[in-house]
């Protein structure tokens, strides 16, 4: 209710301002202008929307799939840690106009790069707070599987993982938002379809409305995803919603 | 719940040999603080042995030396296969109390359809029938305490070190789990070291009570209870032993923590 007249609040005074003359409307659309584009164009932006979304489906299952990977064997092997976990850290500092032209030299101009960008700047928030939660399970629990017989392995499975497993969710939550980002970035850098690709071509032809409006899928898009993943924690990971009773 | 019915043969709280429990002159230090001291202390088989000292007395040090979590730094510990249960109750927060009880089993390798198996037909004999599908949020704490009493007890194990199981109960709730615990130990008998702070639930449970002195923790008193069972607060010779063991702790100096 509050989110709405919110929002509401926000796109009247964005309208006022627009009317107003506050900007010329090739650099700021008003929301009406851009509401008219999202109609008018609608063909477009879904048959767009469809490229992005499936590349970003694809980048978070493949950043999900590295993250976690990473987590646990970092979180088992502790050389590995010290080793390569300042290199995590740096992949983070790689600006993404950097690399995805390399990724699409390597990768061409298809699906893969953007999959491999999206999972780039995804697998990151995945794998820090799985790694933080798999080295955060309460000792004293791992002292009592020590006395009854656990080890290493059935400590992992039967403590470690699944405290660690909301915290991979939460990872997930934060890496939808980067992915969608990730993806308009990956599709400038080299593609001939997409949200990204649309905003890419509409800017120069003067259509901005039709960026904005891509920007307002997107957007959209973003949230559901949020969303999505929101009530996969709640159906999936049902005892971290039940408050605990002393 | 298709695992309670496809239990035709509810496979006993596996019962494990008798053994004992033996410290010879057991020292154990961490760092510049020596947590107990020159300390003997023999538990016959099927014997249940409270120990009672103030605050710090290295009670759960004690614990740990007799369940190998710890080494001796000096002396010799001795014991039969131990679990044991800790202050806090420690059981999975996203599973079960039907999954949670029977952990040990998995530990050992059973699949969670023999886990459950074993576990459900004890839930009724020790009070938690119906509770089954409960996740510990939703289980009060005298409720915890007894799922995590029944994992304890499904690790197999002949010798069972209580923590101060009952510590984080109000009154009214331990003096119930200290009965529904002593039922608990006549159906299943074990070689129990029950380490608490409470003289009474020590009497009320124990055949012998053991009174420990301030850090550095050294045997001061020992008290045969004769008492018959089951035990009362109020029975005469449960008041006699409580106030012998409350005289031993005052002798140390500190008071019962």
């Amino acid at each position: 209710m509050i989110a709405a007249l919110l929002v509401l609040a926000l796109l009247g005074a964005w309208q006022l301002y627009a009317d107003a003359g506050g900007v010329d409307d090739l650099i700021l659309p008003s929301p009406t202008q851009i509401a008219t584009a999202l109609v008018d164009d609608r063909g477009l932006l879904w048959d767009n929307f469809l490229v992005t979304a499936s590349e970003v489906a694809l980048g978070i299952v493949a950043a999900l799939l590295v993250g976690l990977g990473c987590a646990v064997a970092l979180h088992l092997w502790r050389p590995l840690r010290r080793a390569t976990y300042p290199l995590l850290i740096a992949s983070q500092a790689i600006p993404i106009v950097i690399v995805a032209p390399l990724l699409v030299v390597w990768l061409g101009f298809g699906m893969a790069p953007k999959v491999a960008i999206i999972a780039l700047v995804c697998f990151f928030p995945v794998a820090v707070t799985t790694l933080d939660a798999l080295g955060r399970v309460d000792p004293d629990t791992l002292r009592l599987l020590r006395t009854l017989d656990a080890g290493r392995w059935s400590a992992f499975r039967f403590a470690e993982a699944p405290a660690a497993l909301p915290a991979a969710l939460s990872g997930a939550k934060i890496a939808v938002a980067v992915a969608v980002i990730g993806a308009v970035f990956a599709e400038y850098a080299g593609s001939s379809e997409g949200l990204g690709h649309l905003i890419l071509q509409a800017i120069p032809q003067l259509e901005t409305a039709r960026a904005w409006a891509a920007v307002v899928v997107l957007a959209a898009f973003a949230v559901a995803l949020f969303y999505a993943l929101d009530l996969m924690q709640r159906h999936l990971l049902p005892w971290t919603r039940t408050e605990r009773t002393p | 719940m298709e695992t309670q019915t496809a239990s035709p043969v509810a496979t006993p709280p596996t019962d494990p040999p008798a053994a004992g429990a033996r410290l010879e002159d057991v020292t154990r230090r961490y760092g510049a603080v020596t947590a107990v001291e020159h300390l003997s202390l023999a538990v016959a088989p099927g014997e249940v042995v409270a120990v009672v000292g103030p605050s710090g007395c290295g009670k759960s040090t004690l614990l740990q030396l007799v369940c190998r979590l710890e080494a001796p730094d000096a002396g010799r510990v001795e014991a039969g296969p131990a679990a044991l249960m800790p202050q806090r109750d420690l059981l999975l927060p996203w599973a079960t109390a039907l999954d949670n009880a029977p952990l040990p089993l998995r530990l050992h390798g059973a699949s969670r359809r023999e886990a459950r198996a074993a576990a459900a037909p004890l839930f009724e004999t020790f009070g938690l029938g119906g509770f089954e599908r409960a996740r510990p949020a939703q289980l009060s704490g005298g409720m915890r305490q007894r799922v995590a009493f029944l994992r304890t007890l499904l690790a197999g194990k002949p010798v069972l070190c209580l923590d101060e199981p009952f510590a984080a109960l109000d009154a009214l709730a331990r003096s119930d789990m200290q009965a529904w615990l002593a039922g608990a130990l006549a159906r299943e008998p074990r070689t129990v070291l029950l380490v608490t702070h409470d003289v009474e639930e020590a009497v009320v449970l124990a055949d012998r009570v053991v009174v420990l002195s301030p850090r550095p923790g050294r045997v001061v008193a020992e008290i045969r209870v004769d008492a018959p069972r089951p035990r009362r607060a109020t029975d005469a010779a449960v008041v006699a032993c409580r106030a012998e063991a409350l005289a031993a702790l005052g002798r140390t100096g500190g008071a019962p923590a």
